[in-house]
């Protein structure tokens, strides 16, 4: 099955070599000649390259999309992103336009430089495609990789590469773009008049992006995209065809098994890939000694990031959470370190206006689920789901009307969060300042880790100073638990040197 | 086998089909006279229903979740008592025989009439009378499908995607080779996400003034699907409570992938945020053309639902809310002291004082045209459809079928033709109870035509009532569901016109010449 699978690859890829007629021929591949410096990355390389190469390469370019990852982990803005990231591509992974060599494409260094792009996506894909979480982690970084570049490509080049891609657009015609004249520029973000840009039809479900925006307009079906909304689709066949590709791969990949060179490597790679984002592993957010029961977690919540504050608070207002606010504060509480009895106990005493019957059938089901004590093999196996980090917070969708999940610095509006902020105790008049700044430029997680600072700030002083805590104790925290765990452990270091 | 059974059933389509086109006329005007003791029933039973199921997310949690199977509800046995008095077993056994419209719900999800993929990988999930919860059900059949539903007698189900193969067989699978390959597009409109601007029922409760939102919902959301997106096929069903369901079928619309789901969501969605989120509506301008059309339909609902049916800033409250939203501060202060000092204008009044006391020009710093922008935005966030997104985005998210019960109300879950929508009347939906009461009526005044023994016997297949609801008048035809079958079968024409475009030659060559047979 799978070698079926494999051998329906378009034949102009395969290499050129019949078993029967020629046996003992030399294969002659498609080679690459790389007039463009962007890649769709469609053929696969085929020329031998030695396993330093081999290895060396896709190390390079893990590197590049590691930080990738990190930047958006962070939540840093476009601008910082590319201070950060365009003296690592230039380490790394240097990919120069036509331009700046006086041959254009001819140049060997150019070529040298595609080839080195070009194979250490492909190895990178063997290492990547074996399971569903890596694909999508690896499309993802890849694509950010691929706008990133795409974006700082000079115009005519850009040019010339969309024409190679030959992508089926349909252009508007005269007539019809004056006729729907008022409803592009309505549609279109910062448009004057309609005849600066040329307009392009397709299928709406090409251009997801601008849709989910509102950025486009729609017309039985088709989207009428603007030129410069070009990037936006070529974006999405990118990851289209990329995502496509690995399924293939992933596929193709047990055919490796017997191979003793390559297989180590490749494992070596998708193993270091895989620390960037689990920076929250099993057990981490526990705290030794501390007494973590139903009851005293009215007296506990002091410690947690605001987030969990505003569940805590909106809770014992309403005495309901909806259910994703129930679920990311039970994950929580899990990861704090409350046992599922426990965790039990405090859901029912803070549920006050139901019965035991209609809280057993209605909500006890899913804190056992999230526990992993039911459910499915996978989930149990897996002990339920972990708990959510700010990442997975900060994306998942907007709260809704009587919902309360979400990062407050995010979801909140800014005078809604310093009202928030204010009744929790920070009153600074400087942090407010900052927090505004920073919820302005999206930088969410500054923001919470300027507040926890300015609250522990004579702890984190001493801490620092007595040397008991280094500097990477102290990084920035991008895990709700983690939050919890520095605040708690914090405040009882300050009380063991009151005591003492 | 398979052959004697369908081939009685697309016989009998095939005459329905020629029926079809002008079916569907007869609508909602339905009779009053008979609504009013059911509906204080009815009333008693949503308080009852109430008390179990507040929130309809948590309910429909599980189907989007981790693929946990059947019967995952462990406190089955300690689970809130069987729904409400309004619906028994028995009443719900006799609606599934005698008026359910299997046939229909068949050839709707099959899109088509010999049995195809499209039915027998289609999962089902059924809540059962003890509200245990079975998922990934399957048939083959619409006979079976029948057979199955009079066994379990569930007091619902939902419709989930149709997988790459049967679901039944999930379990001889590797694990996560069981895909879903297409569902129908939905959206799912549900009254308690008003419950901050509706002022005369919360709740579950629900009156012909708030029902409002919901027609407004329909008119927006049906008309951005058919003129932007250029779906056809859309089919609206009432939730049975406080809520409505679109299911958009067209081919295009059932294969999209879970991130074009989540575009059209997005699209859609334009009141973002929860209570603390401030000015949750923020447009740029020009207003997108999908906004402008929307603002154009909602300004008239703005004007009678929100200002005069239910006064929403008559409060002070309410009022202060309103204030927030308005951008300029000198402006503000002088609404505010003219409120304050008469309490009791109402919202039409306040809403024209807006424009009034910005005409005197006591605001200095006041731009009209951002006052005008803040003012379309206001009438937006307080008519603008509030759609609870989640249900949209995953092709996996199970849905209540149309025509089940609701168990807290039992009122059926009957289409909306959304051409008509505002004279849909959500309280003469009529009940089970009340349709099962229209049997008996009908049949006592008609004592000769109906002569034969009831089709009430479990074992009638679908082929052999339908075979004699041919001769004979079928129960429905009997009772005021029968619009709503109608306008149903006269979706299901339209769209199977289309389908069969596609595939014309194979299904009726193989349909048809057998069918006679069996009829002679």
């Amino acid at each position: 099955m799978i070698r079926q699978d494999f051998l329906r690859i378009d034949p102009k890829r395969r290499a050129n070599l019949d078993h029967k007629k020629k046996q003992f021929a030399a294969p002659t591949f498609k080679q690459q000649d790389y007039p463009h410096r962007l890649n769709f990355y469609d053929v696969p390389p085929t020329e031998e390259i030695t396993l330093e190469q081999f290895e060396q390469w896709a190390i390079d370019r893990l590197r590049v999309l590691a930080e990738i990852e990190a930047c958006s982990y962070r939540n840093k803005s476009a601008a910082e992103t590319e201070a950060h990231l365009t003296p690592l591509l230039q380490k790394y992974l240097p990919l120069s336009s036509n331009t700046s060599s006086s041959n254009g494409a001819a140049d060997q260094r150019l070529k040298i430089e595609r080839q080195k792009d070009h194979y250490s996506h492909f190895i990178l894909r063997l290492a990547f495609s074996a399971t569903e979480d890596l694909r999508r982690r690896f499309v993802r970084a890849e694509t950010m990789l691929f706008r990133f570049r795409f974006q700082r490509d000079d115009t005519r080049e850009k040019r010339a590469f969309i024409e190679s891609l030959n992508l089926d657009w349909e252009p508007v015609e005269d007539d019809e773009r004056q006729t729907l004249a008022e409803h592009l520029v309505g549609a279109t973000p910062g448009l004057r008049r309609v005849d600066e840009e040329a307009w392009y039809k397709v299928d709406w479900e090409r251009v997801p992006e601008l849709v989910e925006r509102r950025a486009v307009f729609l017309y039985k079906g088709k989207a009428y995209v603007p030129g410069r909304e070009q990037l936006s689709m070529i974006i999405a066949e990118f990851t289209a065809r990329l995502e496509r590709a690995l399924e293939l791969t992933s596929r193709a990949l047990p055919r490796l098994d017997e191979d003793d060179r390559l297989t180590p490597i490749l494992n070596h790679l998708s193993k270091n890939f895989g620390s960037a984002e689990s920076v929250y592993s099993e057990g981490e957010g526990f705290v030794d000694g501390a007494a973590i029961t139903a009851s005293n977690i009215d007296q506990l919540s002091q410690h947690f990031p605001l987030c969990m504050r505003s569940l805590h608070m909106n809770l014992r207002k309403n005495n309901h959470l909806k259910h994703y606010g129930r679920l990311q504060y039970t994950l929580f509480l899990k990861g704090i370190g409350l046992s599922l009895e426990e965790c039990i106990v405090f859901w029912r005493q803070s549920f006050k206006g139901f019965t035991d019957d209609e809280f057993n059938s209605r909500y006890k089901y899913n804190i056992r689920h999230a526990y992993g004590d039911v459910g499915g093999d996978v989930n149990r196996r897996g002990r339920g789901y972990p708990p959510y980090s700010c990442q997975k917070i900060l994306g998942d969708s907007n709260p809704g009307v009587g919902q309360t999940h979400g990062c407050p610095y995010r979801h909140y509006s800014v005078d809604n969060l310093i009202g928030l902020l204010q009744s929790t105790g920070v009153h600074d008049k400087e942090v407010l300042r900052g927090v505004r700044e920073d919820v302005e430029k999206m930088r969410y997680h500054i923001a919470c880790n300027r507040v926890f600072e300015s609250t522990h700030k004579t702890e984190i002083k001493r801490v620092k100073e007595d040397g008991s805590w280094n500097q990477t104790d102290l990084d920035t925290i991008v895990h709700p638990n983690t939050y919890f765990k520095r605040s708690f452990l914090l405040k009882q270091t300050a009380r063991a040197a009151k005591s003492s | 086998m398979p052959h004697s059974v369908s081939s009685p059933v697309s016989s009998a389509e095939h005459k329905y089909d020629e029926v079809l086109p002008d079916a569907p006329q007869t609508e909602t005007t339905s009779d009053n006279g008979d609504t009013n003791a059911p509906d204080n029933a009815a009333t008693g039973g949503v308080k009852l229903e109430d008390l179990f199921n507040d929130d309809d997310d948590d309910e429909e949690y599980p189907a989007s979740s981790a693929p946990n199977t059947q019967n995952p509800n462990a406190m089955q046995t300690d689970a809130a008592p069987a729904p409400g008095p309004e619906v028994d077993t028995d009443t719900m056994l006799a609606f599934y025989q005698r008026l359910f419209p299997f046939r229909y719900l068949f050839q709707w999800l099959n899109h088509g009439i010999v049995p195809s993929p499209d039915f027998g990988n289609r999962e089902f999930a059924l809540t059962l009378q003890n509200d245990a919860y079975l998922r990934y059900q399957s048939y083959a059949t619409a006979d079976l499908f029948r057979k199955d539903i009079l066994k379990m007698n569930p007091s619902r189900f939902e419709i989930g995607p149709v997988y790459n193969t049967n679901p039944r067989d999930r379990k001889t699978l590797r694990g996560g080779q069981l895909k879903p390959i297409s569902k129908e597009l939905v959206f799912d409109i549900d009254l308690t996400d008003y419950d901050d601007i509706r002022s005369c029922c919360t709740k579950a409760n629900i009156c012909g003034k708030c029902w409002a939102f919901v027609t407004m919902a329909i008119k927006v959301v049906d008309t951005a699907l058919r003129e932007d997106f250029g779906f056809e096929h859309i089919l609206w069903v009432y939730s049975g409570r406080r809520g409505a369901h679109a299911w958009v079928c067209d081919p295009r619309a059932r294969s999209l992938p879970d991130d074009r789901r989540r575009a059209i969501a997005g699209y859609l969605e334009v009141v973002r945020g929860g209570n603390s989120s401030g000015k949750r509506v923020n447009l740029k301008r020009p207003l997108h053309p999908h906004l402008a059309r929307s603002l154009e339909i909602l300004k008239s609902y703005f004007a009678q639902t929100t200002l005069v049916d239910q006064d929403t800033f008559l409060s002070a409250e309410q009022a202060q809310r309103l204030l927030a939203l308005l951008p300029d501060k000198g402006l503000n202060e002088s609404l505010r002291k003219k409120w304050e000092s008469s309490p009791d204008r109402t919202s039409a009044n306040k809403w024209a004082d807006i424009d009034a006391l910005a005409k005197t020009g006591k605001s200095s710093t006041l731009n009209p045209t951002t006052l005008r922008d803040a003012k379309q935005d206001i009438v937006l966030e307080y008519t603008y459809p509030r759609l609870d997104s989640e249900v949209s985005k995953k092709m996996i998210h199970l849905l209540k079928s149309p025509f089940v019960i609701h168990p807290g109300t039992g009122r059926v879950c009957v289409p909306i033709d959304p051409r008509k929508a505002e004279q849909f009347d959500p309280l003469s939906v009529p009940t089970v109870t009340q349709l099962l009461a229209e049997i008996d009526t009908w049949d006592a005044e008609h004592p000769s035509t109906n002569a034969g023994p009831e089709p009430a016997d479990g074992e009638g297949s679908v082929a052999d009532s339908d075979a004699r609801g041919s001769r004979r008048m079928q129960d429905y035809e009997k009772t005021s569901l029968k619009p709503y079958i109608d306008y149903f079968r006269s979706f299901i024409a339209g769209l199977l016109k289309e389908e069969r475009g596609g595939k014309r030659e194979r299904n009726d060559d193989a349909g048809e010449p057998k069918s006679e047979s069996m009829e002679f």
